[in-house]
């Protein structure tokens, strides 16, 4: 009896199915920036950035050490005087748009913007009819 | 009538939806990125040896000569003991391979080389992923073709398996 609830509990020991690096975090991982005011410009850009390990994060959510590895380089080149725009640039240019949570306007995406612009003419456009017609009937009436 | 029938258009709309939504769960999901840096030049970096076996690696180890890969890697990931007898084989085949450690401990690195062999002509200790992030890798590994101008040629995403040895050693005779 013992055995087997001995088994049972062994079975409910979770054990990562993959080893991770037991290395320190990188400087500014986890650490803020003296600044608040640079600090609040790099919390603002990392919650934009999406975390290429755990792909529905975004790396200031994640605890993954490459999101670490990511805010470092967010925060140390903030702190050296990078715009978040120049930042996000850099990231774009090695991983594309798929590592920044910011919509962009592009060949593939314009539909997205067009398409409820589209939506809301049209429906302003059925609404004017319809009222514009309850007024003529309303007009015929009376 | 007319308009009876423009009465389903939303539920044909909806229907419609569904329908891609689940044809779409029955595909295939990549989860790799793909690095953009694909064409570019390798980024500028110089990183201190990664154990005291082998020297660091640095940008101007990789120009000049032949092709070479660069294989990022950790000795604390699993399909990278898979891939080491492949990296073997394609040293065996004449390649040079530049490896970049990811976050990793010497002695670690040195007890892996140890048990998996060594294909390694040098390796650099990246040990806060700034030269993974410089080039678009996303994981451990990934091995990247570097041709004599020291331009990224080709991006291999995950452990090299048997099949994808031709396809390297193709891609470095093409970067030739």
């Amino acid at each position: 009896m013992i055995r087997v609830l001995l088994a049972f509990l062994a079975a409910l020991i979770a054990l990562p199915l993959s080893a991770q690096d037991t290395m320190p975090p990188a400087p500014y991982a986890y650490n803020q920036l003296d600044d608040p005011a640079l600090e609040a410009k790099a919390t603002a850009l990392m919650h934009t950035l999406r975390c290429l390990k755990c792909q529905s994060q975004s790396i200031a959510d994640s605890d993954a050490p490459m999101a670490g590895d990511m805010r470092h380089q967010v925060r140390s080149r903030i702190l050296a005087g990078e715009s978040p725009a120049q930042i996000r640039a850099w990231l774009v240019a090695r991983y594309g748009d798929y590592v920044s949570y910011t919509p962009t306007v592009s060949a593939s995406t314009w539909p997205l913007f067009a398409i409820p612009a589209l939506l809301i003419l049209i429906v302003a456009a059925v609404l004017l009819r319809r009222l514009g017609r309850r007024h003529a009937d309303a007009g015929d009436a009376s | 009538m007319r308009s009876r029938l423009f009465l389903w258009v939303p539920l044909a709309l909806f229907a419609f939806f569904a329908g891609l939504a689940g044809y779409m769960l029955t595909q295939d999901k990549t989860e790799f990125v793909e690095s953009a840096m694909i064409g570019q030049s390798l980024p500028d970096f110089a990183l201190k040896p990664a154990f005291d076996g082998l020297p660091g690696a640095a940008r101007s180890d990789l120009v000049g000569g032949q092709p070479r890969l660069l294989n990022i890697w950790a000795s604390w990931c699993l399909p990278c003991i898979a891939e080491a007898p492949q990296l073997e084989a394609l040293q065996a085949q004449g390649v040079e391979i530049v490896g970049i450690a990811i976050r990793d401990r010497p002695e670690d690195v040195a007890n892996f080389l140890a048990r998996h062999g060594n294909p390694y002509t040098r390796i650099g200790a990246d040990d806060i992923s700034e030269v993974q992030l410089a080039i678009g890798s996303s994981g451990v590994p990934e091995t990247f073709v570097i041709d004599a101008a020291g331009v990224i040629r080709y991006q291999h995403i995950g452990d090299i398996r048997e099949s994808d040895i031709p396809i390297l050693l193709a891609e470095l005779e093409k970067a030739r």
